[in-house]
């Protein structure tokens, strides 16, 4: 087998330095019942070539955007990925090392943490960031969890404008933490009230910017409002690009700001792995989960990086933890933190705007559609729309004709009949005048 | 040895000093061409931002320089021998990421049709079975996150049946002294009270202290095996029945499940539910901190509980199951992970077990094992072994044999640093005092482990002439750092690069005219 380099000749030398027979005879501690079974029917190894068939043959059963002018958002995009970007993330260094427990074997690690770290609190408007989460998803249970240990109340009041995967995640991490979370009807029209429903009973309220249905809010009074109850503003960004060209969280008063990294990091890759981002304010760096790198000095006096504060964490605090995460998302940040870097401020702003014209091109021709309404009156790069018809069969039907035409509501809210016409359309850079012509006549000859 | 030579530069050859991002701005550049927006009319309300943000511009060859010079600062499994033990640091084939890389894997969308991704749930369905069968388990898991995440979907699952069984009184979960930090921690969130299970003098599960414990208030017990001292629970099965008759469920922490593939059905050790390190056993790179995925599997008590989404299959093809509440999710417990699943990590995990089969992945535990007597058995000539006996696939010392030399376990791993290694995991597990903890994995020669074998008998005899302590203090000489200076870090933290005062100032005043 390829991947192991042991032959019979070393085994044999080596089962004669420990003074056993066989290597059956070092698995001897394990009583015979638990072995007994152990007989399988798979598969046999494999060469290289039959590996590559039998997944090529998987992967070309799937429709790829590359392939099919793709429409699709909800909080997974699909970005331009520059040619470096993978070759620094495929460097052997970065990609095979384990988390920088040796920093001083580790700084080029603990380096691009701390870059991700200001990076991700110079584009949130935040103080601090962490060195990643799991996923958008999580790092909005971990917020919500952090704001109830600042706060010491145990609930929390959730948008319908968060994506509703972020409120599933929340409420069932929640749910187990015996805190209340009160999650409000999804709000395509983007008109829920919060501000009169902050009570003093509440830790936090949770805001997603863009919103799921693609609403653009500002909620400086919001958080005006949250902090006048001692509560925290807890803002999500699922769409990172967005902070190129909209005001940011930070400067809207939020008090941890938490999102998916994803469509800055990498290709949409079937929703996984993506990078949870998470910043606040540097007051409450006690009571934030995850690894964080920090500045020091070596013996000589030369700036280094480690990993720190590590006195919240679960292999120093056990059952006292703020957090029980070790293995986070560390190559997808460093693909988040290269990108960034790639951009820059210029290419950063630059790829936003891009975006949003795009998105506004494709609402303009839109528009002109009967059977068609665009529902948010301000958007970035995704919109929710109104259809004459059930959003899914549409979907379906063009994706017969080799488009994929955006995400149907019905997909995540099955149980609110009122939102079965209403689909989820997002553009990028990625897609071309053509593709959006392509759609716009593609979705009148399906609506007519 | 001549004193090192001073540079005008301040690089060494090929240690190269590389300053910050932000530090080598060059203003407005990018290394991104992009095309000019087409004209449109912006729909952005009063929310659009025209202040800079402060993002360094530099251009491609830049960009590219500064990352390559930082990769070249770190230790990785590709440079050299990385022992860290319950880490499973072995060999992460390319085969892996050009198979993740594959258009109808990178570029599909989590939420395209289900018709149009039949592949994509083929996959997770055929990982899946691979997972269920290997552990004889009747159900999986596939969409925790990473280990941690993996304890946290084997315990709400428990909490889940307790709750549904009328048990949901249960308050309790024992876990050994010797576990992960995780255990405890994964235990806590999912609102549980902690207790602590002592270890025997053979490294094991004190069986009738956890037995003492048992009680109506007791929800589960959290056993890793083979456990944090690389030795097998002989008694695993006794302890099961034990837990069951008690009315509680058994978590195995799978994290050296790498040690048992092919060899032992988990399902025949009473298990519960046990999570899967995909970046450990099945070899899917650890990335300098993830992605990880940590599918969990579960026997048919707590099947029923099992998180949304899953896959689904009948006679028309492969679906997803997204809401918990109703149908086949009727009792799911709810949703613990944005979108499919790490989907990626799939794909690795897959071409590696693929590459690997049932007949490779049984050799691989085995050498694994081989490989960590090896060590035990070559370094026991300096070392003092925390336990006697054959070891599974890592092995333990404490720091007896440092015992009176003034050097530490700290000192012979940053020693090991200046020898090309990377150090073993250090004062882990706590039981063993001042535990050196190494697991080799499978994918070491014999040649590898014999020079590593080599540097470590010297490092240990030289620790033992009594008067090194100070040599030892004074390690890593030849890193790209000496060690670094944790107190200061953790006391006075900076978690970012700030502009100076200067720079400050003047960007104010700028923006004030």
């Amino acid at each position: 087998m390829r991947y192991l380099p042991l032959n019979d000749a070393n085994r044999a030398d080596m089962l004669a330095a420990i003074g056993v027979k066989s290597v059956d005879d070092l698995f001897a501690d394990i009583p015979a019942p638990a072995k007994a079974k152990a007989v399988f029917d798979l598969s046999n190894s494999m060469s290289e070539i039959e590996v590559e068939r039998v997944l090529s043959n998987l992967a070309a059963k799937n429709l790829n955007a590359s392939t099919a002018p793709s429409f699709l958002g909800a909080g997974n995009y699909r970005h331009h990925t520059p040619a470096s970007l993978d070759y620094i993330i495929q460097r052997g260094e970065f990609l095979t090392a384990y988390t920088p427990y040796q920093p001083e074997i580790s700084q080029g690690t603990l380096q691009a943490i701390y870059e991700f770290q200001t990076q991700v609190a110079l584009i949130t408007g935040m103080e601090v960031a962490n060195a990643s989460m799991y996923d958008g998803a999580t790092a909005c249970a971990e917020a919500a969890a952090m704001a109830c240990r600042v706060v010491k109340r145990a609930k929390a009041l959730m948008s319908g404008n968060v994506h509703p995967h972020y409120r599933d995640v929340t409420a069932t991490a929640m749910r187990f933490m015996d805190i209340q979370v009160e999650c409000l009807a999804p709000d395509p029209m983007g008109i829920e009230d919060l501000v009169g429903r902050i009570g003093s009973d509440l830790s936090c309220v949770i805001v997603q910017t863009p919103g799921f249905f693609g609403h653009l809010n500002d909620y400086t009074a919001l958080a005006a409002a949250c902090h006048a109850a001692g509560a925290l503003l807890v803002v999500c960004v699922t769409e990172p690009v967005s902070l190129g060209l909209l005001k940011s969280p930070g400067a809207m008063g939020a008090d941890i700001v938490v999102g998916e990294g994803q469509s800055i990091a990498t290709p949409t890759c079937f929703g996984g792995p993506g990078v949870g981002l998470f910043a606040t304010r540097e007051k409450f760096i006690r009571q934030m989960p995850g690894r964080v790198a920090g500045e020091t000095v070596d013996e000589n006096g030369r700036r280094g990086w480690v990993l720190t504060l590590s006195t919240r964490e679960q292999h120093i605090r056990r059952e006292k933890a703020t957090s029980n995460i070790c293995t986070n998302s560390g190559l997808i940040a460093l693909a988040f933190s290269v990108h960034m870097t790639l951009l820059g401020e210029a290419g950063f702003r630059r790829l936003a705007e891009l975006n949003h014209a795009h998105a506004a091109l494709l609402a303009d021709k839109l528009e002109q559609i009967k059977g068609v309404k665009i529902l948010p009156g301000t958007f970035f790069n995704e919109f929710a729309v109104q259809l004459s018809k059930p959003a899914a069969g549409v979907v379906e039907t063009l994706a017969q004709r080799k488009i994929l035409g955006g995400v149907p509501a019905s997909r995540f809210y099955p149980t609110y009949p009122e939102l079965e016409n209403v689909l989820l359309l997002t553009a990028t850079e990625m897609n071309s005048e053509g593709d959006i012509n392509a759609l716009a006549v593609a979705l009148k000859e399906v609506l007519s | 040895m001549n004193e090192p030579m001073i540079t005008t530069s301040g690089h060494r050859a090929l240690q190269i000093e590389q300053p910050l991002i932000f530090e080598l701005d060059t203003g407005g550049s990018t290394a991104v061409d992009l095309p000019d927006p087409p004209k449109v009319r912006m729909r952005l309300g009063n929310l659009r931002n025209d202040k800079a943000i402060g993002l360094p511009g530099l251009s491609e060859p830049e960009v590219v320089r500064h990352y390559t010079r930082l990769s070249q600062k770190n230790y990785s499994i590709d440079t050299g021998f990385y022992p860290l033990g319950s880490c499973t640091m072995k060999h992460n084939p390319r085969l892996n990421e050009k198979m993740a890389r594959l258009p109808g894997f990178a570029d599909i969308h989590p939420f395209q049709p289900q018709s149009t991704a039949q592949g994509a749930y083929e996959l997770m369905d055929t990982l899946a079975h691979w997972l269920k069968t290997l552990t004889g388990m009747p159900a999986v898991a596939m969409s925790p996150a990473a280990g941690a995440h993996g304890e946290l979907c084997g315990l709400m699952c428990i909490r889940s049946a307790h709750d549904a069984n009328g048990q949901g009184s249960r308050k309790l979960v024992l876990v050994p002294e010797s576990a992960h930090g995780t255990n405890p921690a994964t235990a806590a969130l999912c609102g549980y009270r902690v207790e602590s299970i002592p270890a025997n003098a053979a490294g094991r599960v004190d069986v009738a202290a956890l037995k003492a414990k048992l009680g109506p208030e007791v929800a589960a017990v959290m056993i890793t095996n083979p456990n944090t001292c690389g030795l097998f629970e002989t008694e695993c099965i006794e302890i099961a029945k034990a837990v069951h008759a008690a009315g509680a469920y058994f978590y195995m922490d799978g994290a050296n499940f790498n040690a048992l593939v092919g060899r032992v059905r988990i399902a025949d050790l009473g298990v519960d539910a046990m999570h899967i390190n995909l970046h450990k056993t099945f070899s899917t790179p650890h990335g300098g901190g993830g992605p990880g995925a940590g599918p969990t599997v579960l026997s048919a008590a707590l099947a029923a509980f099992v998180p949304v989404p899953f896959v689904v299959h009948d006679t028309k093809g492969y679906g997803v199951v997204e809401h918990a509440g109703h149908g086949a999710a009727k009792q799911s417990f709810g949703r613990m992970k944005g979108f499919q699943g790490q989907f990626g990590v799939f794909v690795r995990a897959l071409s590696y077990i693929l590459a690997m089969g049932v007949d490779g992945l049984k050799q691989a535990s085995g050498d694994a094992v081989l490989n960590a007597n090896y060590l035990r058995a070559k370094l026991s000539a300096e070392l003092t072994p925390a336990f006697d006996g054959i070891c599974m696939h890592e092995v333990v010392f404490d720091d007896g044999f440092l015992k009176n030399t003034g050097v530490s376990t700290l000192d012979v791993a940053k020693a090991l640093i200046d020898e090309g290694f990377h150090p073993m995991t250090m004062y882990f597990p706590l039981v063993v005092h001042g535990a050196l903890l190494m697991e080799p994995t499978e994918t070491e020669s014999k040649a590898t482990l014999d020079q590593f074998i080599a540097s470590m008998l010297a490092l240990a005899r030289r620790a033992k002439q009594g008067d090194q302590a100070e040599w030892f203090k004074a390690a890593p000489r030849l890193a790209p750092r000496r060690r670094l200076d944790e107190t200061q870090a953790a006391r006075k933290p900076v978690l970012r690069w700030k502009p100076s005062e200067a720079t400050q100032a003047a960007a104010a005043r700028q923006a004030a005219e």
